[in-house]
């Protein structure tokens, strides 16, 4: 069984009170109750300040390029589908540089599990908007207030039938514990996306303004029905769902590729032998 | 012996059908070969293009005299009735063109009525035409009988019959009725082998381990993807068509992270897309082969010419300073066994490799006696299972002396593998002080440099060892150039230098090429483009200036009279 101790990693160079904080120590937390020890998984993280989270534990890593977590993390889960490949972006990263390959890997539904920790601004560079800031938002570089309309990641991947869609908020990280691990037993493409209070930069979405508006959905609820989870996807203002928001279970991508249904790509070998019949193709 | 056949016609005639048998056919028969396709960006009408040249002797580039013209329009007539050497002959049906040409080298072959009569369906006038110029050519039936009932093998028995049928009645017409045809061809001892640019690429990838190949579909690189995709089942590939090039390259650098040997592919624009996920490759030192086909810029330019544009562009785009190695292939052949090394060195420098085509060479087939298995190599340069497990304090991007680190497999052991685009120290964790910066760089760079450049082949010499002329190119004017050579070799003491690994650029320690430049009276720098990339190159590294270029920038390639003329020229005034 690892502990928390086996988790420990790089000294966090995040602001204190950072929303950031919580998520890290559920994540671990998480980790540790799912019994899944470090090198059994990888994260795969862009850039921004949420990026930073594979440093900060111990797991194997490929902290790639702004906007490009996805394809690195389909690359890796077509490559060994056994490996629990975890995707971690900011809203930026993920919504609005990475925008295209989120549309694609939902369709795809790879296995992969993508946590976004939603801030609702650039924080890295300092206080730009972001596709999930909330329209009006004064910033430096939005004097006039945001003028583009807030994404809405939860509408949008039900839209798409992505097969896990869920929030959570960074203030409460027993009911994000559960989330978290909900999302890795799931099989197929899951998104998170955890609403995380940045102290220093949106003095907007702050601990006290996601409080009190944030209600867990009903146990009763159904998470299957998709008319039903898209309305649920659509509440956001005086009240903010988190939980699982829709469920559903479509075939994996990896499942339907029949050359690795024994054996994961990286365990196959190679055998130049069979070279020669090809050869002769070309006669 | 030394024909040249000419396919014209609309696109969806059928022209690649008729071209590809016609090409079996040859290279079945023991023909050296070439042949090369002149297409339009669209799926119907147009004007297009195959040509095919064969002889007995070695042919690898294509000729403005055309022996027999198969046209299947009228503006192949118009376009092309010129190019008809003396013995020259046009095949048409005066009733799909509704048009009769009296001249005495026309003839008039009913492919449609001998489809329908023959073969039971006028979709079978390509099989006539077919049978018709093996019928020109005096070239028995049965090497076309035995392709059609291979390549037709999974259409049933009723169409393997039928296009039989069709092609002996287009065999038969010209037989009986070609009285001009004055071919001799005798058939040579042994089968050849016949292949194409882009096939030898995909062949190459898949003989050297290649597992994951992720791309988005661009003319003229589409076909490596189509190739692994169609060895998919076979060999174990898993083939991903991206929603767009970038995604294409950080898949493929994904899967090369987790372990497999990965590759992608595209032509300019898409390349110009994956730049970033190259200087990504190069930070994380993750292997990976890219292949570039060229074609005519800026943006969307010519997409269905060809043209040697992105040669500075390649050696030179995306951010940060990092080995790279280019390879530029002058034939299907060389294609084959640079793929090859392009994906040993990629491993085990842990580094970028490009391979550097054009539509020209990526479309263009040709023949050999076959290839040898033993010029591949293979050596798995990651460690796997036990060997992995057993290294203590295992470090990523560990500082050995020659730079290379262990790249282990995540997930084989309980080391970790952790990397980062940021700046890393040797555990792979983000850093920014100047020291470990400074390390990491003569890392990646300095150390591994010398030992990439100690794999780069200098040029090949073709022709006279001291030669008073030196015409020199790069990748896939190879061909012609050689040709040109023979030709000129005649009367002049001429000689061909081509560069097929081009960067880093390579030393004269083991050929001393720069001497032998500086000892012709006329050097001459032949390429596909407008400003002479190649050139600025040899001077930049190498202070060498030619004496003269010749350039060709219509979306065109170098045809042998066009070389040749163009270097008469430049002889002449010596």
């Amino acid at each position: 069984m690892p502990t928390l101790e086996d988790y420990k990693g790089e000294i966090p160079s995040w602001c204190p009170g950072c929303g950031n904080f919580g998520i890290l120590k559920t994540f671990k937390e998480a980790m540790v109750d799912l019994n899944i020890k470090p090198h059994q998984f990888t994260i795969v993280s862009g850039i921004g300040q949420a990026s930073k989270f594979p440093h900060y534990l111990k797991c194997n890593t490929f902290n790639g390029l702004h906007g490009r977590t996805l394809p690195v993390a389909t690359g890796i889960i077509l490559a060994n589908h056994e490996m629990l490949v975890i995707a971690v972006a900011g809203d930026g990263d993920c919504y609005g540089e990475g925008g295209n390959h989120l549309m694609h890997a939902i369709r795809r539904n790879i296995n992969v599990k993508l946590f976004v920790h939603d801030n609702q601004i650039y924080a890295l560079t300092k206080g730009q908007a972001s596709p999930t800031s909330m329209e009006g938002m004064k910033t430096k570089n939005q004097p006039f207030g945001v003028l583009s309309g807030q994404l809405n990641p939860m509408a949008l991947a039900v839209a798409l039938d992505c097969t896990f869609v869920a929030r959570g908020f960074a203030g409460d990280t027993e009911h994000l514990k559960g989330l978290i691990k909900e999302a890795i037993n799931h099989r197929g493409f899951a998104l998170v996306d955890v609403l995380q209070p940045c102290v220093t930069l949106n003095k907007i979405n702050t601990y006290k303004w996601y409080k009190e508006r944030v209600y867990h959905i009903e146990p009763e609820y159904n998470p299957e029905d998709r008319v039903e989870a898209f309305k649920r996807a659509l509440e956001w203002g005086e009240r903010i769902p988190i939980g699982i928001i829709y469920r559903n279970h479509r075939p994996t991508f990896e499942e339907r590729i029949p050359i690795i249904k024994d054996k994961p790509l990286v365990g196959q070998s190679f055998d130049l032998s069979i070279i020669e019949a090809t050869l002769k193709e070309f006669y | 012996m030394d024909y040249s056949i000419k396919i014209g016609g609309e696109a969806g005639q059928g022209i690649q059908t008729i071209g590809n048998t016609l090409g079996r056919v040859f290279s079945r028969r023991g023909y050296h070969l070439f042949t090369h396709q002149d297409y339009e960006s669209r799926i119907r009408g147009g004007h297009n293009l195959f040509q095919l040249r064969f002889s007995d002797s070695p042919v690898m580039a294509s000729r403005d005299r055309i022996d027999i013209l198969v046209a299947l329009d009228k503006e192949s007539i118009l376009l092309h009735e010129k190019e008809l050497s003396e013995h020259g002959i046009v095949i048409y049906d005066s009733s799909a063109l509704k048009q009769r040409y009296e001249k005495p080298y026309f003839l008039d072959v009913p492919f449609r009525d001998l489809a329908m009569e023959h073969g039971g369906n006028k979709i079978m006038v390509n099989t006539v035409a077919t049978g018709a110029v093996l019928g020109m050519l005096k070239i028995e039936i049965d090497i076309l009988v035995e392709t059609i009932k291979d390549t037709l093998k999974k259409k049933g028995e009723e169409i393997i019959k039928g296009n039989i049928n069709a092609a002996m009645a287009g065999h038969d017409f010209t037989t009986r009725q070609c009285q001009r045809c004055s071919f001799s061809t005798a058939p040579q001892s042994k089968p050849k082998m016949l292949i194409a640019g882009n096939d030898a690429i995909g062949l190459g990838a898949v003989a050297s381990g290649c597992k994951f190949y992720s791309a988005y579909p661009m003319t003229p690189s589409t076909g490596i993807m189509l190739y692994a995709a169609g060895k998919a089942k076979d060999y174990g590939i898993i083939v991903e068509q991206a929603e767009d090039e970038i995604a294409a390259i950080n898949m493929a650098i994904g899967a090369s992270f987790a372990g497999v040997r990965s590759m992608t592919g595209s032509s300019g624009g898409g390349f110009a897309l994956m730049v970033e996920g190259l200087s990504l490759a190069a930070m994380t030192e993750t292997p990976i082969v890219i292949a570039l086909a060229q074609r005519p810029g800026p943006a969307t330019g010519l997409p269905t010419r060809t043209e040697q544009g992105d040669l500075l562009f390649a050696i030179y785009t995306a951010h940060g300073e990092f080995p790279r190695v280019i390879f530029a292939p002058g034939t299907p052949e060389k294609a084959f066994y640079l793929t090859n090394k392009a994906f040993d060195i990629a491993e085990k420098y842990q580094i970028p490799v490009l391979i550097l085509t054009d539509q020209y060479l990526a479309d263009s087939q040709w023949t050999f006696d076959g290839f040898d298995l033993k010029g591949i190599r293979y050596t798995d340069y990651r460690i796997r299972g036990d060997a992995f497990k057993d290294i203590s304090g295992y470090k990523r991007h560990h500082c050995t002396d020659n730079g290379v680190s262990p790249l282990g497999i995540p997930g084989d052991s309980k080391h970790l593998i952790v990397t980062d685009s940021d700046e890393h120290n040797e555990e792979g964790h983000i850093i920014e002080d100047v020291e470990t910066r400074k390390k990491m760089v003569d890392k990646r760079l300095f150390k591994k440099l010398p030992l990439i450049r100690q794999e780069i082949e200098p040029p090949i010499l073709y022709g006279n060892s001291h030669p008073e002329i030196v015409i020199t190119g790069w990748g896939s004017t190879y061909g012609v150039m050689k040709e040109a050579v023979d030709d000129i070799s005649k009367n002049k003491d001429i000689a061909m230098l081509h560069f097929s690994e081009i960067y880093p650029f390579p030393s004269t320690e083991r050929f001393d090429y720069l001497n032998l430049l500086n000892n012709a009276k006329l050097t001459i720098c032949i390429e596909n483009n407008a400003t002479g990339q190649f050139a600025y190159l040899m001077k930049g590294e190498t202070g060498y200036e030619f004496n003269a270029t010749i350039n060709k920038y219509d979306g065109r390639p170098f045809t042998l009279e066009y070389l040749s003329g163009e270097l008469d020229a430049h002889i002449r005034r010596l």
